[in-house]
């Protein structure tokens, strides 16, 4: 069998030509694989969609039970027959619900790890290398640029700013699925057992995190009707960044704001978001991590898809492994 | 080894409107080790817009880090820290000894500043990170710097930044690189420490420049563990005081009586302080350059401090020209001067303000009443060194404004405008003075190349070279003249990116080609300060300062300059 019989880029999305089935396609397809819940991966419109239990709950969440025209729970490990084309899930440690999907038949098999990390996170499955002909590996840190530094020590530093201004709200930018419920388990973890406040658009999600066993301590809205600036002195409200340019922003005490990225590695981009506080806090592998996987499952070829492409392919040839890059488009990196 | 976890103790803050629950839970050690605490600091101060909040930050630092990191720390912030500097085309070196040249170049067009690159690749796959304890301190690092011998430099930095953590790193790259921004005054540093210690400002500016990093006296005496720094010269720099350039309407609101004008001498700034048998001459930036102008030093016959400019030639009671600013530069930038120098480029101060008659502070008194003290003391000071830059009577800002324009003295730059009941304040505020300067040379040229810019410019071309038309062999073309990267508006530069990007002949790696043909094309009025004859510069000319005045859409290419008009301008200048 060859590679791209069983999978190869198409204009809707990586396509398996063997099963008749699409990964996070961008488009509606008639059998999508969902590999995570963030909306460049999963779109509502497919006939059918295979994904683990929490990627359907949280996709109900996001767009209605009727996301879909039918819908199929994977377990992490268990074997799905595709017409003849064998499918599996395996956590990716990216988001709650995120997996990796291995496609297999006839002896060669390709792990689509859809977005990743190796880094500790109490709030999601984490990741379990499985050994493949084919990894197609993501990008969006792959420069030696990225290296994300203990999340603890970046929360630590928000902290810190908490004693040193303590009369202003600071605002903690984080994007609502996944990434908002981490950054609130740190906090805790960190020792903050203090209410946190949360913009509208993340209580669903929140509510879902804890009903799936993660605390997240006490959680109230922070768009409560009536509330004066003096409410919010020193206190933590975590929300969308997008929200932050928003009228919504100024019911806070001389907001100070914080947003918890990988992309805060650089300061150019903190500086140009108008970030005061740039925590690096990220879902995505960095550059040693993703190096580090691809040297673990050493596999015969490596593809190379959304974001440096370039520079992961790069690496890969002086390490003397073969790798091209996908060039899929759509993929805007909504979780970082 | 992973970094602390900041661990709950009890709470430092009581409470709170709105989070009665609990405290801030403090880390494990509320100090960090002095280089991380350093580059935190550095790095906060850059995206803190607020002063109040970069003033807590600076005190906060201040009073947590421990002496002598943190008179390093202010040195390097308020612009006095002498570190041995490291060339960039080293550091390149230093990190292509271990990494692809590729895969550093993504990155540094990705990052767009050489600094910050390096101190973030430079672990490349490593993971591992630095322990705090074991990473040297900011004052261990300067003291090593300066005490390397030339062939010791390469080993040392390499060294360091092995020993270093990232953030670290880049501090430590941006002090040896000398490219240190941060958006903070060193006035904004002393009142940081007014606020950390309760002293006056005043106090603290007064002493300044009489100390040296890594202010361990000063600190002490901040702290109240002891008496305040006796300095070892009276004769101290006092900050000078600077204007601001006539903006467009500024003067509209404003009433020329209220402001008396003299003229800008095309010189160097000076400060002259004498105090019984301590003289000074200091550069506007408080460097000491006594050593290099002896004739000037040994004619002072008065006490006190004395702004004014430094020029060569006659003063104006001796009925002998001022010289150009070129002859000046003979005598600048030397340690000594031979008796020769002396002789052919003599140096005297033309006098501006008074800041001390003898030991009197006069800087809060207004001007006018400043300047008839100064006109007193220079009056009987020795006429061949000193004389007393003059008034220029003017009845309304179109008169001025003529007379700026076309000066009596080929060595007046402009003109200044001075309220006349304005106090001598450090610093450059806006409204008190204003500087007016001659009209700067003007030429309408096309857009040639355009390269992208870096930093906050990265997605954007925003660096151009411009040229003007010339005859070639078979007709006209276009010369490259010189290159601009600013004086253009945000909005502008939008246009001006659009403009390379849809019109994209060729590529050079980071620079595009743009359309330029008579018919067709961008036209830029270019804005400049001088202009000089130049071997390396294939149009043979070379302008000072460039940049962007205007764009000219309404023009066509086949309107701009040719380089006829350039040279004419050299002539001119040269006659």
């Amino acid at each position: 069998m060859k590679p791209d019989q069983l999978l190869r880029p198409a204009p809707a999305g990586l396509y398996c030509p063997a099963g008749d089935f699409y990964i996070d396609p961008i488009r509606p397809v008639g059998r999508a694989l969902i590999t995570h819940g963030h909306s460049d991966h999963a779109r509502a419109g497919h006939g059918a969609v295979l994904a683990t239990r929490e990627t359907l709950d949280i996709m109900a969440i996001r767009y209605g039970e009727d996301f879909c025209g039918s819908m199929q729970a994977a377990s992490f490990g268990e074997r799905i027959d595709l017409a003849g084309v064998t499918v599996s899930f395996h956590p990716a440690g990216h988001v709650l619900g995120s997996a990796q999907i291995a496609v297999e038949k006839d002896g060669m098999r390709i792990v689509a790890s859809g977005d990743y990390k190796r880094g500790a996170d109490p709030t999601c499955t984490p990741y379990e290398p499985v050994p493949c002909d084919i990894f197609i590996t993501e990008a969006t840190f792959g420069l030696p640029v990225f290296h994300h530094p203990e999340p603890k020590a970046e929360m630590g530093k928000l902290l810190t700013s908490l004693r040193q201004f303590p009369e202003r709200s600071h605002l903690l930018g984080a994007y609502s699925l996944g990434k908002a419920q981490r950054v609130i388990r740190l906090l805790r973890d960190c020792g903050y057992d203090a209410p946190v406040y949360i913009h509208g658009s993340l209580a669903h999600l929140c509510d879902y995190y804890v009903s799936r066993g993660i605390d997240l301590g006490d959680l109230r809205p922070a768009t409560i009707e009536k509330s004066s600036p003096a409410d919010f002195r020193g206190a933590v409200i975590v929300g969308p960044p997008s929200a932050f340019a928003d009228r919504w922003a100024r019911r806070f005490n001389e907001p100070l704001v914080a947003f918890a990225s990988g992309w805060m590695m650089v300061r150019q981009r903190a500086k140009q978001g108008g970030v005061e506080l740039p925590l690096v806090i990220s879902d995505h592998c960095d550059w040693p991590e993703l190096t580090e996987t691809i040297r673990e499952l050493a596999p015969q070829e490596v593809w190379v898809t959304h974001g440096r492409e370039e520079a992961l392919v790069r690496w890969c040839e002086l390490a003397g492994i073969p790798a091209r890059p996908l060039h899929l488009v759509g993929y805007e990196d909504e979780g970082d | 080894m992973a970094a602390p976890c900041p661990q709950p103790i009890s709470p430092l803050v009581g409470e709170m409107p709105g989070r009665a629950e609990g405290g801030i839970p403090a880390p494990a050690s509320r100090k960090l080790p002095p280089m991380r605490a350093f580059a935190t600091l550095l790095d906060r101060l850059v995206l803190t817009p607020s002063r109040n909040g970069k003033l807590k930050l600076l005190a906060d630092y201040f009073r947590d880090t421990p002496d002598p990191d943190r008179g390093y720390g202010l040195a390097a912030i308020a612009g006095t820290l002498d570190l041995k500097s490291v060339k960039p085309a080293l550091l390149r070196e230093l990190v292509l000894e271990r990494m692809d040249e590729v895969l550093f170049r993504y990155s540094y067009d990705y990052v767009g500043d050489l600094a910050e690159t390096i101190a973030l690749v430079w672990d490349q796959e490593r993971k591992e990170r630095v322990a705090d304890d074991d990473q040297p301190r900011l004052g261990a690092v300067v003291a090593r710097m300066n005490a390397l011998g030339r062939t010791e430099v390469r080993g040392a930095v390499r060294d360091l930044l092995d020993r270093l953590d990232p953030s670290a790193r880049f501090a430590f790259l941006k002090l040896a690189t000398g490219g240190l921004r941060i958006g903070v005054s060193a006035r904004l540093a002393k009142q940081a420490l007014a606020d950390f210690s309760g002293r006056d400002v005043t106090e603290i500016e007064t002493l300044w420049h009489g100390l040296q990093p890594p202010y361990e006296p000063l600190f002490a005496w901040l702290e109240g563990r002891a008496e305040r720094p006796v300095l070892a010269t009276p004769a101290i720099f006092h900050s000078v005081m600077l204007a601001n350039p006539v903006g467009e309407g500024d003067l509209d609101a404003l009433d020329p009586g209220d402001f008396a004008a003299e003229w800008k001498w095309d010189g160097i700034r000076v400060q002259l302080s004498s105090s019984g048998a301590t003289r000074r001459l200091y550069s506007r930036s408080g460097d000491d350059i006594s050593a290099a102008f002896p004739d000037v030093l040994e004619a002072i016959d008065f006490e006190g401090v004395v702004d004014g400019e430094l020029l060569v030639g006659g003063t104006a009671r001796m009925n002998s020209p001022t010289r150009t600013f070129s002859d000046l530069q003979q005598r600048l930038n030397r340690k000594t001067v031979n008796a020769r120098m002396l002789e052919e480029y003599p140096a005297f101060v033309r006098a501006y303000d008074m800041l001390f008659d003898g030991e009197a502070d006069i800087r809060p008194a207004p001007f006018l009443e400043r300047r008839a003290r100064l006109a007193d003391v220079i009056g009987k000071a020795p006429h061949d060194r000193f004389d007393l830059s003059p008034l220029v009577p003017f009845e309304s800002w179109e008169a001025l404004d003529s007379l700026r324009r076309a000066p009596p003295d080929p060595v007046i730059e402009g003109v200044m405008i001075k309220r006349r009941d304005s106090a001598y304040q450090a610093g450059r505020m806006k409204g008190p003075w204003f500087k007016w300067k001659r009209d700067p040379y003007n030429i309408d040229a096309v857009m040639m190349y355009a390269q992208r810019g870096h930093g906050k410019r990265s997605s954007y071309y925003s660096d151009f070279t411009f040229g003007v038309w010339t005859e070639g062999p078979d007709g006209d073309v276009l010369v490259p003249v010189g290159k601009a990267y600013f004086g253009f508006t945000d909005a502008e530069l939008e246009v001006l990116d659009r403009y390379v990007r849809n019109n994209t002949t060729e590529r050079f790696g980071p620079v595009r080609a743009v359309r330029a043909e008579p018919g067709y094309g961008f036209v830029l009025e270019v804005a400049f300060e001088g202009i000089n004859r130049s071997t390396r510069h294939k149009s043979g000319v070379a302008m000072r300062f460039p940049r962007i005045a205007r764009l000219r859409q309404d023009k066509l290419p086949a309107d701009a300059d040719r380089l006829e008009t350039l040279m004419a301008m050299v002539e001119a200048k040269e006659s």
